[in-house]
């Protein structure tokens, strides 16, 4: 490892006595990344932004809000008509939740087609489905603080969901409640927890960018780097382009923010939670419709109830995400070279898609049929497509290296890209 | 992470010592630098007083006409506890000798703690009505009332006495010497609406007194 060509004296004395320039340096400057990344690899960094967003409007809004069934739903509208940019930072903070959920889910979807999953990086894949369940709890929470309708009836139907275990169910749900119902103590405790767990994420990124950084990242051809040609450092060439790309996801949250801040939320969270009264139709935010569909869509199966049975399944199409690494049997990652699992990934991005449009309308007729199908077809594709595809289904030939899949050729060192910039 | 230690791109730079990449990367750090400070300021600004709270702070009006010779009672505006004392004839007395006897940090109140209507030897507008703001000037605390004299020491006249750190004031909030607190207990803006009613936090409609610009709370 290559000591820091330090600029300054001070530099030099700190990363003597404590390496972080050398860490940085190491990670970000000669941190060696594949050269043929495309934009898919821009979503995990902007996940990260993300969090880091979230986490600071979360507080600043903390510093504001009230955690008391009296007092949540005014000190939200007080921090939206009172409070100095508040309506700025909640709104952020607000459509914050769904765009994080939008660029988690592309690069959770990245991974499956690219199989970043698969060998060496199962654990870095596992990881990531911890933050995602994390990410859960915590969106799920920070929904039921600002105490509308929505907030209530959600955290009293989701809450419920744990009565479906048996024998001890019952005890569970009173245990998380705190009481006899969803109420102040609920809420009280869902405060304490949304402030933790974001916390508890960034530890988990951490361990995630570790994973990461011990084989690097994949890329589009799923082959490992042969050698020097088929690297460069990750800075500058992957920070310029996480920051064009940061650009482009900003403008595009930015329209949001501003101009359709309530487009993704439910107008009866603009009500005060009433105990004694269900709004006529209970959707929780968009980015958990998939599983919520699948929620209902299960019926009784021989002597599982299908409340249990619901439950099971909803929980059960992320816990599959766990064990996908030993689930597919192809030893190809990239879906470019697997001829029929390109074609099986774009079906379950059209089962999810399906699984969401049937969460967002009441369980009744066609949506009923529908929802049983997609649910099938959810676990019927990691537990019956992806082993058997990885067994029949003949890849096509794999490039030798990541370059000579650019050059047509072996590729030379110190990085053609470098050399095309001064012609 | 040998086969990355290799001179990189950006060490190529021009002979005259700056290249054009050099300018593009000086120009858009430059330009994400100040549109980050853009999105910390709202941030920022949302820790100062909301709009609720300032309009909380709205003057308020109390009836004078209950409080007995020798009684205080306190109220309570932008979030501060005010004095407001009806002073005997005695006590009104002891404040010229408090000024006289030269022990006191400020007696002419030329501090700006007061309007000009209150900088007089009873700091008030009517000899009898004594209106404060009761934080001591040395560190927040809210100074007692103690208008027996004698009752803190041999020679107390009556006044305030802190219970934090020892300072003391006499019945006008004029703080004597040898304590921490630096200056005289600030009067806040009032004038009488009726003689029974005073308005706190305005003016009388001759002064331009500035509650902001006092000297300390």
């Amino acid at each position: 490892m290559a000591a820091p060509q330090s600029q300054s004296k001070v530099v030099e004395w700190i990363d003597h006595r404590l390496p972080i320039f050398t860490f940085m340096r190491h990670e970000l400057h000669e941190y060696p990344t594949p050269k043929n990344l495309s934009y898919w690899w821009n979503f995990g960094s902007l996940a990260g932004i993300m969090l880091v967003i979230m986490i600071l409007t979360g507080i600043f809004l903390a510093m504001e809000y009230t955690p008391n069934v009296d007092l949540a739903f005014d000190s939200v509208e007080r921090i939206m008509r009172q409070v100095n940019y508040g309506w700025l930072i909640r709104y952020i903070h607000m459509n914050g939740a769904s765009f994080f959920f939008i660029v988690t889910y592309i690069h959770i979807f990245r991974g499956l087609y690219y199989g970043s999953y698969k060998a060496p990086r199962e654990l870095l894949w596992m990881l990531g489905v911890l933050i995602l369940l994390t990410m859960m709890a915590t969106a799920f929470m920070g929904y039921v603080l600002p105490w509308g309708q929505m907030s209530f009836w959600g955290a009293t139907v989701i809450t419920n969901l744990f009565s479906a275990i048996p024998v001890v169910g019952n005890d569970i749900v009173t245990w998380l409640w705190g009481g006899f119902a969803v109420a102040n103590p609920t809420l009280n405790r869902f405060y304490a927890l949304h402030y933790l767990l974001p916390f508890v994420i960034l530890g988990i990124v951490g361990l995630h960018i570790m994973a990461l950084h011990t084989h690097g990242s994949n890329n589009p051809l799923g082959i490992d780097r042969k050698g020097p040609q088929d690297s460069i450092p990750f800075h500058p060439y992957y920070t310029v382009k996480d920051a064009f790309g940061l650009g482009v996801f900003l403008i595009i949250f930015a329209v949001f923010v501003f101009y359709f801040p309530n487009l993704l939320g439910d107008p009866q969270n603009y009500i005060r939670a009433n105990p004694l009264q269900t709004p006529p139709e209970i959707v929780p935010e968009w980015y958990f419709l998939p599983f919520y569909a699948m929620l209902r869509s299960v019926p009784d199966i021989l002597f599982i109830k299908a409340k249990l049975a619901g439950v099971i399944a909803m929980f059960s199409s992320i816990f599959i995400l766990f064990v996908l690494p030993w689930l597919d049997t192809s030893p190809v990652r990239s879906a470019r070279f697997r001829p029929v699992y390109k074609w099986v990934f774009w079906l379950l991005v059209i089962d999810v898609l399906v699984l969401g449009y049937v969460g967002a309308h009441r369980p009744e007729g066609w949506y009923v049929f529908t929802g049983r199908v997609a649910t099938l077809y959810y676990f019927v594709h990691f537990l019956v497509l992806i082993p058997l595809i990885g067994i029949f289904e003949r890849p096509l030939p794999l490039p030798t290296s990541i370059s000579a899949a650019v050059t047509k050729g072996g590729g030379k060192l110190a990085g053609a890209a470098a050399r095309m910039e001064k012609p | 992470m040998a086969e990355t230690a290799r001179p990189g791109p950006m060490d190529a730079h021009g002979p005259e010592g700056g290249t054009r990449r050099d300018f593009l990367s000086l120009a858009a750090t430059a330009v994400a630098g100040i549109g980050a400070a853009c999105a910390v300021w709202p941030l920022i600004t949302s820790m100062n007083p909301a709009s609720d709270t300032l309009a909380a702070g709205a003057p308020i009006d109390i009836d004078i006409s209950g409080i007995q010779p020798g009684q205080q009672i306190i109220v309570l505006w932008r979030s501060r506890p005010i004095f407001i004392v009806h002073r005997t004839p005695d006590q009104i007395a002891t404040l010229k000798a408090d000024k006289d006897a030269g022990q006191l940090r400020d007696p002419n109140s030329s501090a700006d703690q007061q309007g000009a209507y209150a900088k007089n030897v009873y700091r008030s507008i009517k000899p009898e009505l004594l209106v404060l703001v009761g934080i001591c000037t040395h560190l927040g605390c809210v100074p007692e009332f103690t208008p027996q004299p004698g009752s803190i020491s041999p020679n107390w006249p009556g006044g305030y006495f802190c219970p934090c750190h020892g300072s003391r004031y006499d019945l006008a909030g004029r703080v004597f010497q040898n304590v921490p607190a630096p200056y005289n207990l600030p009067v806040p803006p009032y004038h009488f609406v009726s003689d029974t009613v005073i308005r706190i936090g305005e003016n009388p409609p001759d002064s331009t007194f500035d509650f902001n610009s006092i000297e300390q709370i």
